[in-house]
């Protein structure tokens, strides 16, 4: 196969434990978000837009549904003669087999896979998070700095660096030093998440960290393990600073705000924008269809829903049904579920294949009266609500 | 798509479709200025194709001819490979058919049977031994299967899908049968004054592929051109042929006003579930269209929207086709917007169908007649 510039790796087989029954029957990189979209559509949209054709998605836990998800890859243009998308679980090898044991141990285990197109860099990359972003530009400014390690950065608010692995820069842009959750920062920079390495140097890092004996055949996490030995070795590290919305909707709070950011007069995330397209394997539904009796305000709504009630800053996948006199507000309705007459859901997210019957309550009692936070109530995925049921704020069902 | 999963239902591996395209469009004026009938937008996010073939391909028909006659650009934009109608097969699949004679240094087109004609080996390649024909003309969502089942069992020669009509449009002109009390049909009439009987055909027609070659053969040596004038109504007589009921929604497109009604007839909720939901979904090409975005401010009521629009206006009983923008403001009534079009802020538009792209600037105001809409071309600025 001909020598290949880039390719991406992408790491998708994390659980995403904190978002709990969102993630009972599926990876993280294959949760619902957007009305029409997957996780994994953002960073494979995002490669096929910067004209990255080589993807290796690298899936672990429950994958069955993000492995028929993806497909042959053709919902994103990936279906190519060289490259293209190739799903990459672990697999047996001559010395045994073992699972994916960190970040950096999953591209240790899929040398050969990278070998085979023998790229000059390695993209790597997480399926769980939400951004538009071109690699293309990252990738000039790593040739430009002439860089063996790039790392994609966001300016966070101060208060909030603790949260994030920090990066320290010079004022080349150069990084000098890397906190991981720092309690006092020393910059605000923190990682996307978002590595291009030179392959020469990744490989030689992999394969050593793995043949060291203590580490039992595993080259363990970019971030404890290959990051922190090729600082101390003085490999080139420069920061490539992100200016636009980036989010990692690693939590139900955060989840929740993220459907609330694509919402009002100029999102904070615009889909709809035709220039970088995000791509999903389009659900083929009738058009959306609105009553006289459909009262719908700032929300954003897809195909194969039928609204007969109220929709208020909300967000609605394919297929939900509203029916007459019903309220959403401030919600997140995935897909197929529906809402019977008089049921009032307010602060929620409502899982695949929800039937919540009539005159029932989602998010409005709250017990905890002392906090001035919203508080986001979780329905999981294929429950039954009871008619007349009252679920109060905060309570996760599923 | 595997075909929807029926029980009992025929097995159509035996069968395979043709599209005829090869069919007067000139009565949506502006419309089909520059495409033909069977990439007409129609439903928020389907052309008119998609329903017939859809249908097919639900129906478990993996061989599919289209016959062009002229403006195919659009047409063939929009099936592509038919990848969309999972037609994109190393056996069979989509088979695209040309029209010949306008090769012929005289160009005289004669009907619709010298599209058949020339596309003779195709459809003498093709294993199945059966063949559907239908046409775009007719939106419904059939099911073939019942068809072809009823008309192996009663050993028809020819089957026609029928639906019988309690009420005719005015503005519409229809192909209707009248058929004896087993359904033979006896007479039939094409695009009448006055309509005779109450059956009208659906523009679906079942043989056996030798017959067709046989009735090509014959009405050719004779000098007939026409496929239903001809081939079907100058059989009648001497082969068995059988109307099969369908009772489901359809409409006849074939008039600019017509067209308008039966888009506007998909706000009722039996009328959609009927074509929507039934017997199969309806495929297109998809577009990758970011979901609806209902402003703050807006007042949407009684409409069917497609992914893609951003509303801040004030939209009733109207359809809205793929990344249709409609500013603060505006009024958008009994009206059909195709896809890209934009209504500026404070326009008002009633009984109004914009073909795609059309920008309608602000304060503009623009009323069509409920029998009469008013229809601004492709690409028009306002």
């Amino acid at each position: 196969m001909p020598k290949e510039e880039m390719i991406a790796m992408l790491l998708a087989g994390g659980k995403g434990t904190r978002l709990g029954v969102l993630t009972k029957n599926i990876a993280k990189p294959a949760v619902p978000f957007g009305a029409e979209y997957r996780l994994i559509d953002f960073p494979l949209s995002n490669c096929t837009n910067s004209g990255i054709n080589t993807v290796g998605v690298l899936t672990q836990y429950k994958p069955l549904v993000l492995n028929s998800y993806i497909g042959s890859g053709s919902s994103w243009d990936l279906d190519r003669h060289n490259g293209g998308v190739t799903v990459l679980p672990p697999y047996v090898k001559e010395g045994g087999g073992s699972w994916y044991k960190g970040t950096a141990d999953a591209i240790y285990q899929n040398i050969e896979f990278i070998d085979i197109h023998d790229p000059e860099y390695v993209l790597v990359l997480s399926g769980d998070h939400i951004y538009k972003m071109d690699y293309a530009e990252m990738l000039n400014y790593h040739k430009e700095k002439n860089s063996d390690i790039t790392i994609a950065v966001l300016e966070v608010p101060w208060e909030e660096t603790h949260r994030f692995g920090i990066m320290n820069t010079n004022e080349n842009q150069k990084i000098i030093e890397f906190q991981e959750k720092p309690e006092n920062a020393k910059n605000n920079l923190a990682s996307m998440g978002i590595y291009i390495f030179s392959w020469e140097y990744l490989k030689k890092y992999l394969k050593a960290e793995a043949e060291a004996e203590a580490n039992n055949d595993s080259a363990g996490d970019f971030g404890h393990n290959i990051i922190p030995k090729m600082m101390a070795d003085k490999l080139n590290f420069y920061a490539y600073t992100f200016k636009g919305y980036w989010k990692d909707v690693g939590t139900i709070k955060s989840y929740w705000q993220a459907h609330m950011d694509l919402l009002g007069e100029n999102p904070k995330l615009d889909l709809q924008d035709r220039n970088w397209i995000i791509y999903s394997v389009n659900p083929n539904r009738p058009p959306q269809y609105l009553s006289e009796a459909a009262e719908v305000n700032n929300s954003m709504i897809n195909k194969g829903t039928q609204i007969m009630g109220t929709v208020k800053n909300s967000v609605l996948f394919f297929g939900v049904k509203v029916a007459r006199d019903a309220v959403v507000e401030d919600s997140v309705v995935l897909p197929n579920t529906r809402i019977s007459s008089g049921a009032k859901i307010k602060n929620s997210i409502v899982g695949r294949n929800v039937i919540i019957e009539k005159d029932v309550k989602v998010g409005f009692e709250n017990d905890n009266i002392e906090t001035d936070e919203i508080e986001i109530t979780v329905i999981g995925d294929d429950e039954v609500i009871p008619e007349s049921s009252n679920i109060k704020t905060g309570m996760v069902v599923g | 798509m595997t075909p929807v999963y029926k029980k009992g239902g025929a097995n159509m591996n035996n069968v395979m479709a043709i599209i005829n395209n090869a069919l007067d469009e000139s009565f949506l004026d502006k419309l089909t200025g520059h495409r033909s009938l069977a990439s007409v937008p129609f439903g928020a996010r389907y052309r008119l194709i998609d329903f017939p073939l859809s249908n097919m391909v639900n129906s478990g028909i993996t061989n599919v001819g289209l016959l062009l006659q002229t403006k195919y650009r659009s047409l063939m934009d929009h099936i592509g490979f038919g990848k969309a109608w999972d037609l994109d097969r190393k056996r069979n699949g989509l088979f695209i058919l040309p029209p010949a004679h306008i090769y012929q240094a005289n160009r005289a087109y004669k009907g619709d049977l010298q599209n058949f004609a020339s596309n003779i080996d195709y459809i003498k390649r093709s294993t199945q031994e059966y063949v559907i024909i239908g046409s775009p003309n007719v939106v419904a969502n059939i099911d073939y299967r019942d068809a072809f089942k009823y008309h192996i069992e009663n050993k028809n020669d020819i089957t026609i899908i029928y639906r019988e009509l309690d009420v005719f449009r005015r503005d519409t002109t229809y192909t209707v049968m009248n058929t004896d009390d087993n359904d033979r049909i006896i007479d039939m009439k094409v695009d009448p004054k006055k309509n005779y009987y109450k059956k009208i055909s659906m523009q679906r027609y079942i043989m056996k592929k030798d017959l067709l070659l046989d009735i090509i053969d014959d009405c050719i040596s004779k000098g007939e051109w026409d496929f239903v004038k001809n081939a079907i109504i100058g059989n009648l007589k001497n082969l068995k042929v059988y109307g099969y009921p369908f009772r489901s929604y359809a409409a006849v497109i074939n008039s600019i006003n017509g067209y308008y009604k039966s888009n506007l007839e998909l706000l009722k909720p039996n009328v959609w579930q009927d074509l929507f939901l039934k017997n199969g979904p309806i495929y297109t090409k998809p577009k990758d269209e970011a979901p609806t975005a209902y402003k703050n401010g807006v007042k949407a009521k009684n409409i069917l929207a497609a992914n893609g629009c951003s509303i801040k206006g004030d939209v009733k009983n109207s359809v809205l086709f793929r990344g249709v923008k409609v500013h603060p403001g505006a009024v958008v009534k009994n009206s059909v917007i195709m896809q890209k079009s934009e209504i500026g802020p404070n326009a008002y538009l009633e009984n109004v169908i914009l073909d795609k792209g059309v920008q309608i600037t602000a304060d503009k105001s623009l009323k069509g007649d409920t029998n009469l809409p008013m229809i601004i071309a492709k690409n028009t600025l306002v």
